[in-house]
């Protein structure tokens, strides 16, 4: 075991990655010899060449083009995209190439072998195009695999397991925990199953449910709501496509209740679409409407971060609105 | 313009000749030389004493400003920062060339266009302070500037994106028969967005008067412009989308101001594009979040240093006479003392009441946002401690 926050996490996964398999490339704006904006990529260029560790000219577009191809052809890219709200011009080529490519040739062709990795995520004043999560509107494209660690723990297995995945995966960072604190993290090779949510914290009367950032967030409402007696229980979604409703289902028969928190706005956020098949699915068992607490449905604004925000006391006053339905 | 359209009118060759890169040297239009003596034989552009003094002081009254707001985000009164410091003559002097209407779209560097257009210490101030007498409402990162009065469009983070905007700016000023055009910034770094190719081919094809303004600064946060691209520079690209190009010193004020002034004549008159590229260096950090010491060495600044856009425009004004030490001096100190006061001040402005985080989203607010709005409020007065900048004025 070794201390380490999020970002190590993170490099030493690409460290274990690389050195497993000579076909594991790491790419992207800065990624090079500096090692990242935010370093998540420091001295891979030292360690393995500037053949496999490489900045790439300042084009999204063309980064998951390229990774597209060098995946093609059988190489294993790991594609960093510096921010996720700059994602957008990649756009086409992760919805209509990249999740699309086995589907359209007939299973002949495929680019399963590619990782995207991008940081998301507010909290660190970073006003509309530093904040923004991404996720739904790639939740919304069949033959992507979309995944999110909430510690350094679940960092380093959830992206050893996304590189060698056999489906191409977005691997989303929740940017504001890359230095908020450090935890034990075994320096052996490690993986943590895809589409499979981890139980947090064990509860029977509402089960508070998120990923990332948030289940620090879904924490501090649960202690909230324990001082008034009610126990709550908490899962960390981990993937977000394909999601593990099995598991989401089950613990909702038991508790009766479900909270969903996200920090993407409400309307058409990822939240929706598990509230409609957790319906479906325990409909007989709900004792309270499903509660949603997200963010606003506006851009992400700066100056109004504080209140944007889905937090602790926003999720504890939907505990407690949902409790005495 | 060639018509390439037609196939018959391309010559032919007899034998394989592979094209290569480099034929076409794309020289630098230069002025003044580095230690801002006049270069033989050179043509001086129209330049009265005053727009020279004006783009003198606003370089001047850049520097202190990028020096002050570095030194106000350590001190943690501001989030973030960004400097133009050594490039200061691309944004200053193009912008000096251009009419009070003409649109500016720039990238993040370009403060001192701004300056230039008349934006005042305290409207830097109240952006970077994300207060509600900023216009723009305090909802992005310092330095994303706009102002509707000066006619400088509200700067947008993502890269590139301004791009092909400028080109349908400039169209639509062209249809509506205005004497005015689109100016875009943009850095080197940016030119590899597929923005910049969309937005010079549409230009081209369709006649924009817009100047396309490429701060070629050498390089994008870490990325030196060896990496960044292969060909010769930003200017090739140019004459490969048929726009006509100009490479100018962009640390050579003089220079900038001349191939400016004759790119806006050419848009204005033959309604088409120009792109112009400044060959510059970024000598600031590409941003307080930055530190270039893990990239670039020490020596390379230097060279750099010592063709500062500032000690060469002294040089040449004091040739003329125009240049007046003291009381430069005078005005480089009055700068700081009104940029430290205007900080003290704006930094206690309150920021935007709550409401207007759901304004601006739609032209008329919908009844959903209404609701997430009340239901808001309402949380907000529960818990008044947990959002200190707003809950006293949430009605």
């Amino acid at each position: 075991m070794a201390k380490m926050n999020l970002l190590q996490a993170i490099n030493n996964a690409l460290i274990t990655a690389m050195t497993e398999n000579e076909k594991v490339m790491t790419f992207g704006e800065d990624v090079g010899h500096f090692g990242g904006v935010f370093r998540a990529t420091s001295h891979l260029q030292e360690k393995f060449g500037k053949g496999r560790c490489f900045n790439t000219p300042l084009t999204e577009q063309g980064i998951i083009g390229f990774a597209n191809g060098l995946a093609a052809q059988g190489s294993v890219p790991v594609a960093e995209i510096q921010f996720g709200d700059y994602i957008f011009p990649a756009f086409d080529q992760i919805v209509n190439e990249t999740a699309k490519w086995r589907y359209r040739s007939g299973g002949q062709f495929d680019v399963g072998s590619l990782t995207i990795r991008t940081p998301y995520g507010g909290g660190i004043a970073g006003g509309l195009y530093h904040s923004q999560s991404p996720e739904a509107f790639f939740a919304h494209c069949p033959g992507l695999k979309i995944v999110v660690p909430r510690d350094p723990y679940q960092a380093k297995g959830l992206l050893l397991a996304s590189i060698r995945d056999k489906d191409p995966v977005l691997f989303m960072e929740p940017k504001r925990l890359y230095r908020a604190s450090v935890a034990d993290v075994p320096e052996e090779d490690y993986e943590l199953p895809l589409g499979k949510a981890d139980l947090v914290q064990q509860g029977s009367d509402i089960t508070l449910l998120g990923w990332g950032a948030q289940i620090e967030v879904l924490q501090k409402a649960a202690e909230m709501a324990l001082n008034d007696g009610v126990s709550c229980e908490i899962i960390d979604l981990r993937s977000i496509l394909p999601w593990d409703a099995h598991t989401v289902a089950a613990s909702v028969m038991k508790t009766g209740r479900l909270l969903i928190n996200h920090e993407a706005p409400q309307t058409g956020g990822f939240a929706s679409e598990i509230a409609a098949t957790i319906q479906d699915k325990c409909f007989l068992y709900l004792e309270a409407p499903i509660a949603r607490v997200c963010g606003l449905d506006t851009p992400y604004p700066l100056a109004h971060e504080k209140e944007y925000m889905p937090d602790e006391t926003k999720t504890y006053e939907a505990i407690k609105r949902t409790l005495h339905y | 313009m060639k018509d390439r359209n037609h196939l018959a009118q391309v010559k032919t060759i007899n034998r394989v000749n592979i094209i290569e890169n480099g034929i076409i040297d794309i020289p630098m239009l230069q002025i003044l030389d580095e230690n801002g003596a006049l270069v033989d034989e050179a043509t001086i552009p129209e330049i009265s004493k005053e727009v020279a003094l004006k783009i003198y002081d606003t370089m001047e009254y850049i520097r202190v400003l990028d020096d002050r707001m570095i030194a106000a985000q350590r001190q943690g009164r501001i989030s973030f920062y960004l400097a133009s410091t050594g490039e200061e003559a691309a944004a200053v002097a193009s912008a000096a060339a251009l009419g009070d209407d003409d649109l500016i779209m720039s990238q993040y560097r370009e403060q001192g266009a701004l300056a230039y257009r008349g934006y005042t210490t305290d409207q830097f101030m109240n952006q970077m302070f994300s207060n509600k007498a900023d216009p723009n409402k305090g909802r992005q990162m310092p330095i994303h500037y706009g102002d509707k009065a000066l006619n400088f469009m509200t700067i947008s983070s993502p890269l590139g994106t301004q791009i092909p905007q400028a080109s349908g700016y400039a169209y639509g000023q062209k249809m509506a028969g205005k004497d005015a055009i689109t100016i875009c910034y943009f850095g080197e770094g940016a030119a590899s967005e597929g923005d910049f190719h969309a937005g010079l081919n549409m230009a081209a094809v369709l006649n924009c008067p817009v100047i396309f303004f490429c701060r070629n600064n050498g390089y994008a946060i870490s990325t030196p412009s060896e990496e960044q691209f292969a060909g010769d520079g930003i200017a090739s690209r140019g004459l490969g989308y048929g726009v006509k190009t100009i490479r100018v010193d962009g640390n050579d004020p003089l220079a900038v101001y001349g191939a400016t002034q004759e790119a806006r004549k050419i848009a204005i008159t033959q309604k088409c594009p120009v792109l112009i590229e400044a060959m510059t260096y970024r000598l600031a950090a590409h941003s307080t979040s930055d530190d270039p010491t893990g990239y670039r060495s020490k020596d390379e600044e230097d060279k750099w240093r010592a063709k500062d856009p500032i000690v060469r425009l002294a040089k040449w004004l004091d040739s003329k006479g125009w240049f007046d030490e003291a009381k430069n001096k005078q005005k480089v100190e009055q700068a700081r003392l009104d940029v430290l006061a205007s900080m003290k001040k704006c930094e206690k402005t309150d920021i935007c009441d709550v409401d207007e985080i759901v304004t601006d989203v739609y032209h008329e607010l919908p009844w959903h946002l209404k609701e997430q709005l009340d239901g808001l409020k309402q949380h907000i007065k529960k818990y008044p401690e947990k959002y200190p900048k707003t809950s006293g004025r949430v009605k």
